[in-house]
């Protein structure tokens, strides 16, 4: 086995790679951090007071109660990824609990890197209980040494509870020869809300998800917004789905994708299952290099009084656009480049500014290097 | 400032203009008028470098130097500049981002300058959509503000505003052309078409142009020209073969 990797360790190539998926080694304008090199956790701790970042298996120690939440939205026999991380007998990953009406602007960072694992795997809980509000980043990386493959398994389920509100932020800068398998589901309650963002602009060998949103409580909100890049070589089948279930529930899903060359699945799923409930869904995709982008808009109402509406659309940038942009002084390359950058320019409502600017941050650095 | 030589242009297969010749001095502006489709805006698409316009004869001079093969960038940097009359709609692109990226290097005070013209709540908005057509105008406007162009072109500036703007527009525009200098340290040059005139109440032109099936037929004082066209409409200009 190989030897465990430390933070100090890092080479500044890699931590050049953290700060570019939102990881604040120095924490300045973190609350807590839950940090995982391969298997080994690095740092959990949180100095906000209400909100505990725990490693799962000192969590499912120090709480009892835990195992009520453990497979109960995302099923151990889904597929083999999750039958995979069940059968681990050393299971990792984090815990974070937002306690009854705790509410911390800043946010909890949170860190999976892939350094010369295999498989990495990890079972993430999320909580936020009565009133709390906790904002999560989750920035997952490999390192810049890794070149000889490897995988991420990723199971992670969120709780949100009553008047609650849980803002999920993921930046992925994986490499050419890495797979990805984030398995993720959420259970919102009650005037609830959900917020989940995905930012990957950066090559990957496979990424496959399909985040799960279920909208239990009346008045419920879930939100999924994701800003993708796919490069040749990189196959990327992204989704995301939301189950309306009461009254007053409402889902936005919005995708921006782009290909330079690469393949992505672009999966959408909005159920109306009861009456007063709105969704809508939306898919921009932009093909700058020949790749593919293939959407999958559904929308499933099962009931009257339910409105569900999806948009969908892939395109080359448009020549007359460019022109007027060419027509003010900026040559091609600007005018394309701004361009696009308005076109990933997704602004997320009740997200912390930090974290708009973390995501703005990423896109800057794949404009820098010609989208 | 501005010279046109022998121009033919195609659009497609199509050739919509024929061997138009233009010649606009240093601190002069001049009207083009005709009837829809008579190939106005083609010539200004043309001149600013669009690439659906393809010259398949004769030359653009500007400041002396030929443009004809130059790409719109190129153009605009020397100092050439357009309200167009129905701008793209970008999604996404935000009126702020965009100013930002036209004034570069420049050290201006955007929301200031966007103040004067009534847009500084539109600097947040995706650029052109959903604005009314006097807005549209007053984004056009304000881009050209930054830009600062030498020759500015100007595709019908009062189409679709209203009262109240035209005098805001046509003031802007007035100084854009430095019409507020006197005539001998007036630099700016301008082209503008107009169906209604009312711009002309702005921007005292020197001279109008008569533009019908793609030449230019004849030339003027253009309140003159314009008066005849109000009261005659354009049959006499397109029974004119001779100019």
């Amino acid at each position: 086995m190989s030897s465990p990797v430390n933070v100090s360790e890092l080479s500044a190539v890699d931590k050049e790679r953290l700060a570019q998926v939102g990881i604040d080694l120095s924490m300045k304008n973190r609350c807590g951090t839950y940090l995982q090199m391969d298997q080994d956790i690095v740092q959990a701790e949180c100095g906000e007071s209400g909100i505990e970042v725990l490693s799962y298996k000192k969590a499912m120690e120090k709480y009892d109660w835990l195992k009520d939440y453990t497979w109960k939205v995302v099923s151990p026999e889904k597929d083999d990824i999750t039958r995979y991380v069940a059968a681990q007998k050393d299971p990792k990953g984090y815990v974070i609990i937002a306690h009854k009406g705790s509410n911390n602007m800043i946010p909890v960072q949170a860190c999976l890197y892939l350094g010369n694992d295999k498989i990495q795997h990890v079972h993430n809980i999320i909580i936020a209980e009565e009133g709390a509000d906790l904002h999560i980043i989750s920035g997952c990386a490999s390192g810049s040494h890794a070149g000889k493959g490897g995988a991420h398994y990723g199971i992670s389920e969120f709780y949100v509870k009553k008047n609650a509100k849980i803002s999920f932020t993921m930046i992925h800068n994986w490499s050419e020869d890495i797979e990805v398998y984030p398995r993720s589901a959420s259970i919102v309650e009650e005037n609830g809300v959900f917020l989940s963002n995905y930012v990957c602009m950066q090559p990957v060998k496979k990424i496959q998800m399909y985040p799960t949103a279920t909208l239990k409580g009346a008045n419920s909100v879930a939100r999924f917004s994701s800003i993708v890049v796919s490069t040749p070589g990189s196959h990327m089948d992204l989704g995301s789905r939301a189950i309306l279930e009461a009254p007053g529930a409402s889902a936005e899903l919005v995708t921006r994708a782009i290909t330079k060359g690469g393949t992505i699945i672009s999966r959408g799923h909005i159920s109306g299952k009861v009456a007063g409930t709105r969704g809508h869904l939306e898919c921009k995709g932009l093909i700058l290099k020949d790749g593919v982008i293939y959407a999958i808009p559904e929308i499933e109402g099962s009931v009257v009084g339910t409105e569900l509406s999806h948009e969908a659309a892939v395109g080359k940038l448009a020549k007359d656009e460019i022109e007027y942009l060419m027509s003010r002084g900026l040559n091609e390359v600007e005018a394309t480049a701004t361009i696009i950058r308005g076109f990933l320019d997704v602004k997320i409502s009740g997200l912390p500014e930090s974290l708009q600017k973390q995501i703005d941050a990423s896109i800057d650095v794949a404009e820098k290097s010609g989208f | 400032m501005l010279q046109i030589k022998n121009l033919s242009v195609n659009v497609g297969d199509k050739e919509v203009l024929h061997d138009i010749n233009l010649s606009i001095g240093e601190g002069e502006t001049h009207v083009l008028l005709g009837p829809n489709g008579s190939g106005k805006t083609t010539l200004l698409m043309t001149i600013m470098g669009f690439s659906n316009y393809t010259i398949t004869k004769g030359k653009i001079l500007f400041k002396g130097e030929d443009v004809t093969a130059m790409h719109a960038h190129e153009r605009a940097q020397r100092g050439i500049g357009m309200l167009f009359q129905r701008p793209p709609t970008i999604s996404g692109l935000k009126l702020g981002k965009m100013l930002t990226a036209i004034s570069k290097t420049k050290d201006v005070n955007i929301p200031e300058l966007a103040k004067s013209v009534h847009m500084d709540k539109f600097l947040e908005r995706d650029i052109n959509k959903g604005f009314s057509g006097g807005e549209i105008k007053r984004s056009e406007v304000l881009q050209l503000m930054l830009q600062n162009p030498d020759f500015v072109m100007l595709d019908e500036p009062e189409s679709g505003v209203d009262l109240e703007n035209i005098s805001l527009i046509g003031t802007t525009i007035g100084a854009l052309l430095e019409k507020d200098k006197h005539l001998i340290k007036r630099r700016k040059s301008g082209l503008v078409i107009t169906h209604t005139g009312y711009i002309l109440d702005y921007i005292d032109a020197d001279k109008g142009h008569v533009m019908c099936d793609g030449q230019i037929r004849c030339h003027g004082n253009p309140r003159e020209i314009l008066k005849d066209i109000k009261q005659r409409g354009y049959k006499e200009c397109l029974e004119c073969r001779h100019p």
